[in-house]
């Protein structure tokens, strides 16, 4: 990078967070990247996020301390932030801008590309419809995954999101295809332990070599986060449409890189809307979910699987009320669910995946997918209304019907959402546990299932 | 005037660039900023300073770059070709673009709205010397199998027909037709035409709207109705289904012509547009629903501001083929990416903000565009309509929020979407307490034609919405002691409030038979369920338990009919009604 021609300058105005004003440059372009030396010598980054004909706010990605008014040295680029990218990233570990950071070499560019990325044009999209099978009956049955979509996990504090997460990397498939495939794994402000858990989880499945990983810890400064999911979908981008992979993009934690870009808008005064959060949050969310998908003429795809912890596990905190807005639905994890000894801890209900209805049925999954699904959302949904009842009249004053939903309810929870971590179903299995479980219902409920799917499938006895 | 420059870049914060020097531009005139020619906007002046919003990115755009004026605000290509594309939010076809920059859209890149290469096939209406006025029509072409495109006298122009070509083919930017002004002026008019978009095209005059705007919808037709010309909003959380109904009605309700705003929503939902539509049949014409359809996709991952202009792109080009005097709908999804994007800027030009942000011209603006729709007799004499359905996010799903608020003022349709209803996938998730139409008296005259006096809609619909507000204030009381503990006259409302729920209002997008019901069917369907209510009455009233009357074999058929008798087979309700009066009689004289 040394070789960079560019505009260099002594001095700067003021330090505010991490944020630098500079005075008296010239020539400087929106949204250029520049490189900023410290008073001991160290290099840092930064981007220019505002311009005028003299001065400049640059926000830098590493921490500002170590910088003075006097000595500070900024170094204009002339261009946008950008990343190599290239095949060999696969089973290695970067820092946001896409620098190694687990000792080896660097890996020899195929190409640069600005992080930011541009918008995918809607009329060479492809529109999704490959059934991805996670074995997880919560999922493949309620809420299905489909190749090229964007379905984020929201999770909380403290629940076993990871373990989920980590299943669901190590079971992926589609049935009856073996393509390459990879991941790209962007961490922002993930703890160690956590880092190591993935990194371990990656290598015992064996995938290791296919992961590569963008890893901002906890403990690195803040603003770095803001480029780590760009950096990653990024090389995504690259494995995807110009190496024809098909990529899996996880980034963990989104609140993070939320909080991260909060900082920054605090900083600069900007006038906030909810919660503090800048009034842009939507559209720079929707810059990065969007970066999701098929797009015609090239064999690759990009399945993305944010995870971010919903505050107070709050759904209309902005964070997961943006996230769910712009993403192709949404795996709710629960506490109460965890607390009740369910793993994973899925509340379907409030789950939904918006390109399911694409994936599933016949010649994908089976015909009567997506009755029987219905059908369980609906009974699930009585239960919940029917608990909310029994808690106030108690269960003995129940209703026939409303008792028999209550044991439907237990049995669905127990049999059908509970499963072990190392437990793979396929659809199958699933599509015929949901039948199963129906059976603890009179037929006369099941309206939402065709008839001669109720004659195939409903077990006789 | 396109190569001197007007000014001079002085200040770059994303969208919003100001510029000094500024000479000779007017407050919304079309700009290019930079050596890209990057589009944007005056939004403000101030002395020789001026405020613009950009159309593009404007990643690397230095100070200093110079700024050139167009000389006109921001306008759209009017004239054949419209229908079938797809444009983004300025009204640069997706298509093209494409062409130039591949899957990932590009910046500068500039294409006319209207293809300049393609012959149409232009019908003299009008002869020499013939005085024309505006919103006549010059001649006609067909755009679409299903769309006569009435090329017309621009609103602003009128005089003596001195020339008019013959029958043929023309290009769209060749002369159709010279008009000698009473000012002694010479127009020439061809087929294309511009139009400022923030300016709403002229009308005769207003006409009270009173046909329903028929979406096969149940809960739409008979309980909540729309009418053409009327405007309706669709609030709802992430997931209730906004996306959906909207898709439901831009294919089946009964307008000539859609206009489909994706404002700030997904790529792939446009997508998904692209590649249903064309393969569609319209029921009321039997063509591809894509020959009545135009789309505009400005997505969430594209620039801010474009986002902003692309709701009033949309509602030109409805009102341009309203003048035609054709039926037009305008989906737009979402209203509030509209408005945020009006915060957005608000934010970044540092303006005062009123409430949660947004600006303190939110209202005012929402104003101006639900006003826009209505049923009009057009300047050419006849009538048309432009019907606007405008789908709502609400942060967090609370409908409290400024744009919820101030939507329901402007708008006569509201169709609240409910997480509950959703989350049990009882679609569309209509909530029938929160939800209201001011139409309804407007289209009881419609619908008393089609269903007659044994058919009576609106005696139906008033029965329907009894049930169903008694069965809301009997589900406070199960709340608290249970539904056993209800006499049989209560638990038959509860009862016949399920039917009407999972039976009729409940109605499945992706199933092919009940995707859309015809006001006939939907007539059939209100009511046998009625029926069967009343009888539930004799039985009720003669002590026989009301699980008996639950138990009736009739039951599973009047459950199971919507997605049963397809459209074509209406005849198959008599045998229900049969069927439920030997039942109930059968049961009475046990
Ligand atoms: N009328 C309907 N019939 C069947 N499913 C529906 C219907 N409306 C909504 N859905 C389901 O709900 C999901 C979310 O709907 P969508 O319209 O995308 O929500 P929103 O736009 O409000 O976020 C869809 O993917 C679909 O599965
Ligand atoms: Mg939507």
């Amino acid at each position: 990078m040394a070789t960079e021609i560019g505009k260099e300058y002594v001095g700067v105005q003021r330090i505010v967070g991490p944020l630098v004003m500079i005075e008296g440059i010239d020539g400087v372009g929106y949204d250029e990247m520049v490189e900023i030396v410290s008073d001991d010598g160290k290099l840092k980054h930064g981007r220019v996020l505002e311009v005028g004909t003299k001065a400049a706010v640059v926000q830098v990605f590493e921490h500002t301390t170590g910088l003075s008014i006097g000595a500070t040295k900024m170094k204009f680029l002339a261009r946008p932030v950008r990343i190599p990218v290239s095949e060999e990233m696969l089973g290695r570990t970067f820092n946001a801008l896409a620098e190694p950071i687990d000792g080896g070499p660097p890996p020899i560019p195929k190409d640069l590309r600005p992080v930011s990325g541009a918008a995918i044009n809607p009329t060479l999209r492809h529109h999704p419809s490959d059934f991805i099978q996670t074995g997880i009956s919560a999922i493949d049955a309620m809420s299905t995954l489909v190749r090229g979509q964007k379905l984020p996990v929201f999770s909380a504090s403290g629940l076993e999101h990871d373990r989920v997460i980590a299943q669901i990397i190590r079971q992926a498939k589609i049935i009856g295809k073996q393509e390459p495939f990879a991941v790209v794994f962007g961490a922002m402000g993930l703890k160690h332990d956590i880092a190591d858990f993935y990194r371990k989880s990656f290598e015992e499945s064996g995938a290791g070599n296919n992961v590569a990983t963008f890893l901002t810890l906890a403990d690195d400064p803040s603003i770095e986060r803001i480029i780590t999911p760009r950096s990653a979908l990024t090389l995504a981008e690259y494995l995807a449409f110009d190496v024809g992979m098909h990529v899996l993009v996880v980034l963990t934690d989104m609140t993070n890189y939320c909080e991260a870009l909060r900082e920054v808008a605090t900083a600069k005064g900007e006038v906030p809307s909810r919660k503090g959060y800048p009034a842009y949050l939507y559209s720079d969310l929707a810059a990065l979910y969007e970066r999701a998908g098929q797009v015609e003429g090239r064999t690759g795809s990009i399945t993305q699987l944010p995870l971010l912890t919903m505050p107070n596990e709050d759904i209309t905190h902005p964070i997961p009320d943006l996230t769910g807005y712009i993403t192709e639905g949404q795996i709710v994890l629960s506490k109460a669910l965890q607390g009740a000894g369910i793993y994973p801890p899925i509340n379907v209900l409030p789950s939904l995946s918006r390109l399911m209805n694409d994936g599933i049925g016949e010649g994908r999954t089976r015909e009567d997918h997506r009755n029987v699904s219905s059908q369980l959302y609906a009974a699930y949904a009585r239960v919940k209304r029917v608990e909310v009842l029994a808690a106030v009249i108690g269960e003995e004053e129940l209703s026939e019907i409303d008792k028999q939903y209550l044991t439907f309810g237990q049995h669905f929870e127990k049999e059908f959402i509970q499963q072990a971590p190392d437990e793979d179903r396929s659809i199958e299995e699933t599509l015929n546990l949901g039948w199963k479980l129906l059976k603890h219902l009179p037929v006369s409920e099941l309206t939402r299932v065709k008839e001669e799917q109720i004659a195939k499938y409903l077990p006789k006895d | 005037m396109h190569d001197e420059p007007v000014g001079k870049v002085s200040w770059v914060s994303g969208p919003v660039v100001r510029t000094v020097e500024t000479r000779g531009v007017h407050m919304l005139d079309m700009v290019e900023v930079g050596d890209e020619r990057l589009i944007g906007e005056i939004i403000g002046l101030n002395g020789d300073q001026a405020t613009l919003q950009v159309y593009e990115d404007t990643t690397g755009l230095k100070p200093g770059s110079p700024v050139y004026s167009t000389g006109y605000p921001l306008a759209a290509e009017l004239g054949p070709g419209l229908v079938t594309s797809i444009y983004d939010g300025i009204l640069r076809p997706l298509k093209a673009l494409a062409d130039a920059t591949g899957i990932f859209i590009g910046r500068g890149v500039r294409a006319p709205s209207l293809s300049r290469e393609i012959l149409w096939d232009f019908t003299p209406a009008i002869r020499n010397g013939q005085e024309v006025t505006p919103g006549m029509i010059i001649g006609t072409v067909p755009e679409t199998e299903r769309i006569e495109h009435r090329v017309m006298v621009p609103p602003n122009v009128s005089g003596i027909v001195t020339s008019v070509a013959a029958a043929g083919k023309y290009k769209v930017d060749q002369e159709i037709c010279r008009v000698r002004t009473p000012q002694g002026d010479e127009v020439s008019l061809t087929m294309l035409q511009r139009w400022p978009v923030r300016q709403k095209r002229p009308v005769a005059r207003r006409l009270p709207a009173d046909t329903p705007l028929v979406t096969g919808q149940r809960v739409v037709d008979c309980v909540f109705p729309m009418v053409k010309g009327g405007a309706a909003a669709i609030p709802g959380g992430f997931g209730t289904g906004k996306t959906i109904t909207q898709h439901q009605l831009a294919k089946w309700s009964d307008a000539d012509l859609i206009v489909y705003i994706g404002c700030g929503e997904r790529g792939n939902e446009m997508t998904e547009v692209l590649v249903e539509f064309p393969k569609l049949i319209d029921p009321h014409s039997n063509r591809p629903l894509m020959e009545r359809t135009i789309l505009i996709a400005n997505t969430s991952d594209m620039p801010v501001a474009a986002r902003e202009a692309s709701i009033y792109t949309g509602i030109t080009l409805a009102e341009y083929y309203r003048d035609m005097g054709y039926h037009v709908a305008l989906m737009a999804d979402s209203t509030s990416r509209w408005a945020e994007a009006l915060r957005e800027l608000s934010g970044r030009l540092e303006e005062m903000p009123a409430e949660e942000g947004f600006p303190a011209y939110l209202a005012t603006r929402l104003a101006e565009f639900y006003e826009r729709a209505g049923m009009v007799e057009t300047l050419g004499g006849s009538t048309g309509s432009v019907s606007v359905i405008g789908a709502v996010s609400p942060a967090g799903g609370d409908f409290s929020e400024p744009v919820t608020q101030h939507t329901s003022r402007f708008i006569g349709c509201f169709w609240a979407l409910d997480k509950e209803l959703a989350s049990a996938r009882y679609y569309p998730s209509i909530n029938y307490i929160n939800s209201h139409s001011a139409y309804t008296e407007f289209v009881a005259d419609w619908w008393k034609k089609i269903g007659g006096e044994k058919y009576n809609w609106e005696a139906m619909r008033e029965e329907t919405v009894d049930v169903l507000r008694r069965d809301d204030k009997l589900q406070q009381i199960v709340k608290l002691v249970g539904e056993e503990e209800l006499p049989d006259e209560q638990k038959l409302i509860l009862d016949t409030a399920r039917i009407l729920q999972n039976a009729f209002l409940q109605q499945s997008a992706f199933d092919e038979v009940d995707t859309y019901s015809v006001p006939e069917k939907q007539l059939r369907m209100l009511s046998v369920i009625l029926h069967y209510y009343h009888r539930g009455g004799d039985v009720v009233k003669r002590s026989i338990p009301i699980y008996k009357y639950q138990q009736l074999p009739v039951r599973n058929e009047i459950m199971r009919m919507k997605s049963r008798i397809p459209n074509d087979k209406l005849e198959e309700f008599d045998a229900l009604d049969r069927a439920i009066d030997e039942q109930i009689d059968a049961l009475i004289a046990e």
